[in-house]
């Protein structure tokens, strides 16, 4: 259990205002000039000491990332900071009240990673869809401005830092970070070939660095209680404090700081007021978002919460997006509603995911009536391979990772529906 | 110079290179559909995956840089499930209409699904249907079939400079269309035909007429333009059904241009297939020896001085040997290859032909362009110049001349003479620019020097050329941009009047008046006049066009796909041509009509056969460089320019551009049904 001293983010459920007074009150800003002035070296290997991982699913060492850019920018080349606030991963919504009830920790975050990165402008893309976040974030940012804290020596720090807001316009994939970069650029947001990596060659072909909201929020917090604090908290390689949106078939569903590593079935019990109907009434969990393949109960009993413990049982923390689907829930129709998804908001600029992630739907409704041959279960897992690492980003592996997990852990689901179908059929001929 | 392992073979590749390039070095065979040579990389069709040590997942070949010590597998069952995977995604939303698609025999789907995709489908939902798209008459498209390659994106963007494509919607969803529901009106369109993968976009004109094997293909050297540029001749009996570029990286790399892809079918139409003679006001078919008989009649018994020679655009270079050849002996002093009516000096080679070299542009890095649109006169080099442009780095591109949208961003410095001799005199800030670069060059086009006061025009580019200092060892940056095949060749061999003979202007205005006995015009379509009754003109050539309608006597002669012929490009560079087919009807190839016709005249000219011709060119020709190349031509100093001539008054006369029509420069685009419904769409609309 996280200790109430511990926590981070202590307007989460937004009982306070989201103004830069109140956040100060809550000790967002405090000392930011003394942080940024400890110069890049310092603060990334703060960074670095802490064990932080990227919160936007990838669960990239954030201070590893940073020590990819160069360390003077070139004269033609200036760094960029961008900030990922398309958050558009099914079952997720931490960076949505972030945005909304403490936009000024994110922006003194901005002001410490771009100090780190020696990037004098940051963009934020904010999710299309999220427009009211926006304007939050935008009344927080003029807050800061004619404070002071962002803009020409940011808040006395002698660091000059911009920051620019940008809109999305509804499109999942621009949140995968080059297609952000494209979309940023004015173009069509589709993923760029890597390499080059972005700290290379970014936005406008310059160094940038892409960051998610909820790793920059966190890292002032690193620097002002230091990195042995938050390594202290949570598992070795999995350190710190985690937001986990908790949804679908729970009592009280909300977002919750947590420490990483805690077990699942206390995190459901605990915060979200335990499974509808009580522990046994569970089916299965996605634990990191619609993208990363479903736990059955039997797993979901005593997996902790962090990226490798997840991983180890073939799925991934992800966004932290805990979905919990009670026995009340249709797998199958589930998962084909996940492959839709996919489906609508895969670029089309790879073979695999544009011509399969359609397949994979396709197939699944029929499933979803039984309405499809025993094989076809094997061809479906054998799709999802072709898919799965054949792609420039990770969207392929997300449409097909669901369906692998559903094939995994429900087959006799599958088979029985087919079944029974083919049973009906008959009586009725 | 990283060193990598293929398939166990090590390697060593420069820097930057891709694993596909450096598979395709050891001659690894990488199946690709979104990668082409001569465009970016997309890295998004995935067929070209392998396996790279250390490397979980298989990586884009086409993408990927090659890497020290790098250990790729192109054969291991990770790969082979790789392909197989994309491939049969491939093909569950393509049609299996192979048997009626024009791509079929030369499909790159058809080929790699032979290699990589299983004999039977596994998926059992309804295929994709996708619209048509309406990208005007040459392009036709089937959308249902399209792989999303994207390769006609990138093309129209990076090698036309024309981004017309777009992908549209996301996902399975995803329409290549344009972006403003317009046809699709590059100058080189019909190249996306070739850059299709598969039977998406095809070729409109050719639709359903035949497949792929049937051809028989010849290597040949288009002529409707100077450039010059290497084609295929595809024929089926004996008609052209196709012409198709080869790769010729100095010239025109991958690329043809419209009029040349699509002015084939020109062939077929207006063909002179008889000879013919005057009767009255009509046109009325004889013999060979009727026709010539004519001729002998009236020739030999006036003066030399009282004949003319005229020769056009399209006529290939043993051709104007032989009429020049003859005309030596019979004394005739008035020849000329230039109908346009330029009379600049040509005495030195480097004054009338391209110096830098097409594939020298892209080593320049300041352009003046003076009264020409390279994009219609010589699409091939503007594209070299958008190349060029597109690779970065300072590029000032100025122009004096009517304004064009060349597709790169230019400077427009004036509109005629003054704006030049302004540059010549160092008094227009372009002049330092071009000073100041260190590979500067200037295209001089062909519309300025076809003006009365173009010979003026020419010594005021030179002197522009050498005050800003653009001859240097190593680099001649002056150019005349030539838009016909035969120009460079005729000049070459002399084909301009003897002293005190009469060139275009006076040979025309002397048959007008009647004061010229006979005016043997060989191939000259480009001009027009009404000749006097008392001048006899002959007309030798292929098409019923200009030429033909003012003739009393017409020898139908052999287009370009029908004889083996000699043509030397705008760079200098002598390329010869294969014939195709033969030549229709009672037509002949042009040099043997010469012969035959020096022998009705009693002087019998000293070759009986092509080979013997060529011998004695050659032995004429300035081509010590030989046959396919171009080699620096050393440059004389100009003797300067006469002020009085160019202070004159047309030296506010803004240039003008030489071409109406880019789809109609010629007797065979004119007779095109193809070019003529690309007139009508575009070019009629503008009124």
């Amino acid at each position: 259990m996280l200790a109430p001293a511990d926590a981070i983010f202590t307007n989460l459920q937004g009982l306070e205002p989201g103004s830069l007074d109140a956040a100060r009150r809550r000790g967002v800003w405090d000392g930011t000039s003394s942080l940024v002035r400890r110069g890049a070296e310092a603060i990334i290997k703060e960074v670095l000491d802490s064990g932080l991982r990227g919160r936007g699913g990838a669960g990239f060492p954030t201070g590893r990332k940073w020590s990819f850019m160069p360390k003077v920018p070139a004269p033609d080349r200036p760094h960029y900071l961008v900030v990922n606030a398309d958050e558009s991963e099914p079952g997720t919504c931490k960076d949505r009240d972030i945005l909304r009830f403490d936009p000024h920790r994110l922006l003194e975050g901005i002001l410490c990673a771009s100090a780190a990165i020696g990037a004098r402008t940051a963009f934020v893309y904010v999710r299309g869809e999220f427009y009211a976040e926006a304007q939050r974030l935008s009344r927080a940012l003029d807050e800061a401005k004619s404070a002071g804290l962002l803009g020409r020596n940011a808040a006395g720090s002698g660091w000059d830092c911009e920051v620019v807001i940008h809109r999305g316009a509804g499109a999942y994939i621009c949140g995968e970070e080059t297609a952000l970069l494209e979309s940023l650029e004015g173009k069509k947001g589709q993923p760029r070939c890597k390499p080059p990596f972005p700290a290379e060659i970014g936005l406008y072909g310059c160094p940038t660095i892409i960051n998610n909201v909820e790793t920059l929020a966190v890292v002032p917090e690193i620097l002002r209680r230091g990195s042995a604090w938050f390594a202290g908290i949570g598992k070795p390689r999995n350190t710190g404090t985690k937001l986990f949106c908790l949804s679908g078939h729970v009592n009280r569903p909300r977002n919750v700081e947590e420490e990483m590593g805690l077990p699942l079935r206390e995190l459901i019990e605990k915060h979200a007021g335990g499974v509808r109907g009580g522990w046994d009434n569970l089916l299965a969990v996605i634990p990191g978002g619609s993208s990363v393949p479903l736990l059955p109960r039997e797993v979901c009993e005593t997996v902790s919460m962090d990226f490798d413990s997840l991983q180890a049982v073939g799925s991934g923390l992800g966004t932290a997006g805990v979905i919990v689907m009670d026995r009340s829930t249709d797998l199958i129709a589930a998962i084909a509603r996940l492959s839709r998804f996919y489906m609508n908001e895969s670029c089309g600029q790879c073979t695999p995911c544009r011509e399969g992630t359609g397949w994979l739907w396709r197939t699944l409704c029929r499933m979803v009536e039984g309405r499809a041959e025993v094989a076809e279960i094997d061809t479906l897992l054998e799709v999802t391979k072709q898919i799965e690492g054949h792609t420039i980003c990770a969207l392929g592996d997300a449409a097909a990772w669901p369906v692998q997990g559903l094939i995994r852990h429900f087959r006799p689901l599958l088979v029985e529906r087919i079944e029974s179908y083919r049973r009906k059929a008959q009586a009725g001929a | 110079m990283p060193k990598l392992t293929i398939d166990g073979q090590a390697v060593d590749v420069p820097e930057g290179t891709s694993i596909l390039q450096a598979c395709e070095q050891l001659g690894v065979e990488i199946p690709r559909f979104c990668y082409h040579d001569k465009l970016s990389v997309a890295g998004s069709c995935r067929m070209c995956l392998v396996e790279v040590d250390k490397v979980p997942k298989p990586v884009a070949s086409c993408a990927q840089p090659c890497a020290e010590g790098m250990v790729v597998r192109t054969d291991s069952p990770l790969v082979r499930h790789a392909r197989h995977g994309v491939m049969e995604l491939l093909l569950i939303n393509h049609p299996l209409d192979c048997p009626i698609c024009d791509q079929g025999g030369e499909c790159d789907l058809q080929d790699q699904a032979v290699a990589y995709g299983s004999g039977q489908g596994r998926y059992l939902e309804s295929k994709r249907a996708v619209p048509d798209k309406a990208f005007g008459p040459l392009i036709k498209t089937a959308m249902t079939r399209c792989i999303h390659c994207t390769r006609c994106i990138r093309f129209l963007e990076e090698i036309a400079g024309s981004p017309e494509l777009g992908a549209f919607a996301r996902g399975e969803h995803m329409e290549i269309d344009t972006y403003n529901g317009q046809p699709i009106r590059s100058e080189l369109s019909g190249n996306l035909v070739d850059v299709c993968p598969v039977g998406a976009l095809t070729s409109k004109p050719s639709a359903f007429t035949a497949r792929s094997w049937e051809y028989r293909k010849t290597d040949s050297v288009d002529v409707l333009d100077a450039v010059g540029c290497a084609i295929r001749v595809d024929s089926r009996g004996n008609e052209v059904l196709r012409v198709l570029p080869r790769l010729h990286e100095d010239v025109n790399e991958i690329w043809i241009n419209d009029r040349t892809r699509y002015a084939c079918d020109g062939l077929r139409y207006g063909r002179l297939d008889t000879p013919y003679a005057r009767q009255g006001d009509r046109l009325v078919p004889v013999s060979w020896t009727e026709a010539l008989d004519l001729i002998a009649q009236r020739l030999p018994s006036v003066a030399p001085e009282q004949v003319g020679v005229l020769a056009g655009d399209l006529v290939d270079t043993e051709t104007l040997f032989a009429v020049r050849t003859l005309m030596r002996t019979l004394g005739v002093p008035n020849l000329d290859c230039r109908q346009d009516g330029a009379t600049y000096d040509v005495a030195d080679r480097a004054h009338y032909i391209m110096n830098t070299t097409i594939a020298g542009i892209e080593h320049a890095d300041a352009v003046l362009l003076i009264g020409t649109n390279p994009r219609h006169e010589a699409t091939l080099v503007n594209a070299r110049l958008n190349k060029r442009a597109r690779r970065g780095g300072a590029f000032p591109v100025g122009i004096i001349g009517p304004a064009v949208d060349l597709g790169y961003p230019t400077i427009p410095l004036g509109t005629g003479p003054e704006t030049l001799l302004a540059l010549a005199e160092g008094r227009h800030p372009f002049a330092d620019i071009l000073r100041s670069a260190e590979t500067p060059m200037l295209i001089l086009g062909s519309g300025p020097l076809a003006r009365p006061d173009g010979a003026a025009i020419h010594a005021l580019a030179r002197a522009v050329a050498e005050s800003c200092d653009m001859i240097r060892p190593g680099w001649n940056g002056f150019n005349v941009l030539q838009r016909a095949a035969s120009r460079v060749g005729g000049l070459d061999l002399g084909f301009v009047p003897e002293p005190g003979g009469l060139g275009t202007r006076g040979l025309v205005e002397a048959a007008t008046q009647g004061t010229l006995a006979a005016l043997y015009l060989v191939g000259a379509d480009e001009v027009s006049f009404v000749p006097s009754r008392r001048t006899l003109i002959i007309y030798q050539g292929h098409h019923g066009d200009k030429g033909a309608s003012l003739a009393d006597v017409i020898l139908p002669g052999a287009a370009y796909t029908e004889k083996s012929g000699t043509y030397v490009n705008t760079e200098g560079r002598v390329q010869k041509a294969e014939r195709a087919v033969f030549p229709p009807g009672e037509a002949r190839e042009d040099w043997a009509i010469v012969r035959a016709l020096s022998d009705a005249l009693g002087r019998p000219l000293p070759f009986d056969t092509l080979d013997a011709l060529r011998a004695m060119m050659w032995r004429e020709g300035p081509w010590d460089q030989g046959l396919g190349l171009c080699s620096p031509v050393p440059w004389t100093q100009a003797s300067g320019y006469d002020a009085r001539c160019v202070e004159g008054t047309r030296v506010h006369e803004p240039f003008t551009l030489p071409l109406p029509s880019f789809y109609q420069t010629d007797p065979i685009s004119r007779a095109s049904p193809t070019l003529a419904r690309c007139v009508a769409e575009w070019e009629g609309a503008r009124g």
